[in-house]
């Protein structure tokens, strides 16, 4: 099962290193991760998508909290949460197809951020089902590269990692 | 602020004067360029550094130092090959959760990631095999990782830390003052033990029909035997060791069941096997503990009481964990235990037969081996030397058939007296752990129980030995052979005894004199007395070679892939 958890983390060297080191040495997977600080600069937030059972994810979040630099961990999973992904997709629009990407582009509130002759670049913001749904009907017109964030994610209300 | 606030000090100064005040009094370790500035340092310091001849004896000794005294272990080593050198022995201390500070010199900071001569990513290679790792980027954070580290490697679960410090760090000066305090967000390691969990486990033992206590090396860690031996007596549960608990419960008590496991009692895995309720005391349910991991205690309820909540529902799902200190942990249970008199008299009733029981198991398959006049049989030496050494003797082993027997046969009566490598089984181990146990305790008996293929992987540290006067014992079994690979051969693979046979007779007696030590030899049983008791009257270091019969193996044994109760009970 795909588990979405928060670590909060001391932004320090070799933190990242940490992290991931933790997840190849232990043979647990990771399906996206993405970090960055957060409003106090002496604190990183990572979101990390994961797939496994029971048994391993409580080891994930209890091996993640055994690591001296991490603050906090929280499995969203079955929390009520908000799960947004960047992602920038170039596809190729040629005369025929120009119109039918910006169509698709106007149905998911995307936004094109740079136009060649022969492509346009497309942002998209949303939840990850969203940005499959966009690559998948851009797919047929041709994509050239997409590049996607992974996912962060924060409690809906009073839940989440600030507490 | 204390008077050391106003002293304008160099990175190696403050280093060595924090060792200092963390009371360190002994460091073992190597010179080398990237840290020459602290060996300069070291030359006016109180602090006694113990010259190794290999930065892994280094670590190892530390880590002898730290099991017999329970202190933390302090390394210096130098940058690169330094580094890299003390690798296996963090590691080896890691899987064992043993409290050190490992130092390492790093190459200055300007250079670091340049491919500069001697370097090594430290940090970055004993990642997967600290408890914690820093690498020191300005020097104004020093004392705060010192102190931190320390701190880490001697609570929760402890285990090594290693502070990596570049050059231009150690020669740069500031003022200084040392944390009264460590402040770590992330790490606050659960020591109390939930009263409501304690109080659960209390009434579940205190309803069992046929329990059985595992301890593990976490009971040696929290110095609990007096806590351990005190319960198992008041409610006279049988008391099962792994092998990196065997002296944390003496060997020779009646409720004693020996080790359990591959290597284990038959009485030990059959109670492990049949009882109603499995107390794991600071033991994690390694996989040469339990054997096919689904035939291990299936019909026990277990209780496990760890200070590491990872170990909890690692490996085997328990029905009552509780996480904390041991030694809060089991003085709270003994004083709920002793609150239920009634209660504990009628457990005591209740499992007469179950004891009666395990007699039975006992008498049927006690632990022995076929005696010889002939030869020398290598747990005869054991038995031995168990009965000619003091009751404190401090007994360390290298790794493999003689590791085994040592657990099997030697007679352990006191806490913190059995040191081995038993995660991460490092062959190479036992020599220099003597050697640190040796420096903690000068006016004991240290003796090395070894093969002739561990001993030969840190040889080199008799001359540590002889330069310090350190009057280590070391018992080689030679079978001239890597008997424990040879066995499985044996055993497994249709007597391919592929690389094992050492083909080259080493004449260890002129090893031991060519260091300046003492050698004795014998093959004859009649001699073996006589040999361990000249080498226990030697004023100095003494290598004791015997040679043993070649083919002996350890029994009883579990094959990979069964039950712990499905051992092979002799050959």
């Amino acid at each position: 099962m795909k588990h979405t958890i928060s670590v909060l983390v001391e932004n320090e060297f070799g933190v990242l290193a940490r992290v991931s080191g933790l997840f190849s040495g232990r043979g647990f997977n990771i399906e996206s991760l993405s970090v960055a600080p957060t409003n106090e600069p002496d604190t990183s937030r990572m979101t990390i998508v994961t797939r496994g059972d029971d048994r391993i994810l409580e080891q994930i979040s209890k091996q993640l909290n055994k690591l001296i630099s991490t603050i906090k961990v929280v499995d969203f999973t079955d929390e009520e949460y908000v799960a947004r992904e960047l992602a920038l997709i170039k596809v190729t629009a040629e005369s025929d197809s120009r119109a039918e990407v910006l169509r698709v582009v106007d149905i998911f509130r995307a936004k094109v951020v740079d136009v060649t002759p022969r492509s346009y670049t497309v942002e998209m913001t949303g939840a990850p089902a969203k940005i499959d749904a966009v690559i998948e009907l851009l797919t047929p017109m041709g994509i050239k590269e997409v590049v996607r964030s992974g996912p962060v994610v924060i409690g809906r209300g009073s839940k989440g990692v600030a507490g | 602020m204390t008077e050391e606030a106003a002293l304008k000090l160099t990175g190696s100064q403050i280093l060595l004067e924090s060792l200092r005040l963390e009371g360190v009094e002994k460091v073992f370790g190597y010179p080398g360029g990237a840290v020459i500035n602290i060996y300069d340092d070291l030359y006016d310091s109180p602090i006694n550094h113990i010259l190794t001849r290999h930065e892994q004896a280094a670590v190892h000794a530390a880590d002898g130092y730290a099991r017999t005294t329970g202190e933390v272990g302090v390394v210096i080593a130098t940058s690169g090959p330094g580094g890299t050198n003390t690798v296996t022995g963090i590691a080896t201390a890691y899987m064992d959760s043993i409290p050190l500070v490992i130092i390492t010199g790093q190459v200055p900071t300007a250079l670091i990631g340049n491919d500069a001569f001697q370097e090594a990513d430290m940090c970055g290679i004993t990642r997967p095999c600290t408890k914690h790792n820093f690498l020191v980027q300005n020097l104004k954070d020093l004392p705060r990782m010192i102190k931190e580290a320390f701190y880490i490697a001697r609570t929760g679960r402890p285990g090594p830390v290693l502070i990596d410090l570049p050059k231009d760090i150690q020669v740069a000066s500031m003022k200084f003052s040392y944390p009264d305090k460590v402040n770590m967000r992330g790490y606050k390691p659960t020591i109390g033990g939930n009263e409501r969990q304690i109080g659960k486990a209390a009434q579940m033992i205190l309803k069992a029909k046929r329990p059985v206590f595992y301890v593990g090396g976490g009971a040696c860690l929290a110095d609990v035997s007096p806590e351990l031996l005190e319960i198992s007596e008041l409610l006279q549960v049988p008391v099962t060791t792994t092998l990196m608990a065997m002296s944390a419960f003496p060997s020779v008590h009646p409720l004693a069941l020996g080790m359990l496991g591959m290597h284990g009692t038959y009485f030990a895995n059959m109670s492990v096997t049949e009882c109603d309720l499995l107390v794991a005391i600071g033991a994690r349910f390694d996989d040469r503990v339990t054997g096919r991991i689904d035939a291990f205690a299936s019909r026990a309820k277990i209780i496990q009481f760890d200070i590491d909540p990872t170990s909890i529902h690692k490996n085997v799902r328990v029905d009552l964990p509780v996480v904390g200190d041991l030694k809060n942990v089991l003085t709270s249970l003994r004083q709920q235990l002793r609150e239920k008199p009634q209660e504990v008299a009628e457990l005591v009733e209740r499992t007469a037969d179950w004891r009666a029981n395990i007699e039975g198991w006992k008498t049927k398959h006690p632990m022995g081996y076929k005696p010889s006049d002939t030869i020398i049989k290598p747990q005869y030496v054991i038995e031995r030397i168990s009965d000619l050494t003091a009751d404190d003797a401090i007994i360390t082993t290298e790794v493999g058939q003689h590791q085994m027997w040592t657990a099997q046969f030697f007679k352990f009566n006191q806490p913190r007296t059995f040191l081995t490598s038993g995660g991460l089984g490092t062959m190479g181990y036992g020599l220099p752990a003597a050697l640190g146990a040796q420096v903690a305790f000068p006016d004991r008996q240290v003796i090395d129980i070894s093969g002739d293929g561990s001993f030969q992987m840190n040889s080199q540290e008799l001359a540590t030995l002889v330069q310090y006067r350190l009057p280590v014992k070391i018992a080689i079994l030679n079978n001239n052979f890597l008997g424990m690979v040879r066995q499985w051969q044996q055993l497994f693979f249709d007597k391919r005894y592929s690389e094992t046979c050492m083909e080259l007779p080493i004449d260890f007696v002129k090893l031991a004199e060519a260091y300046g030590a003492t050698g004795l030899r014998t093959d004859k049983v009649d001699e073996v007395d006589s040999v361990i008791q000249r080498a226990l009257e030697i004023d100095g270091p003494v290598l004791m070679e015997f040679k043993v019969c070649r083919e002996e193996n350890v029994m009883p044994m579990v094959p990979a892939g069964k039950g712990i109760h499905e051992m092979v009970l002799a050959s």
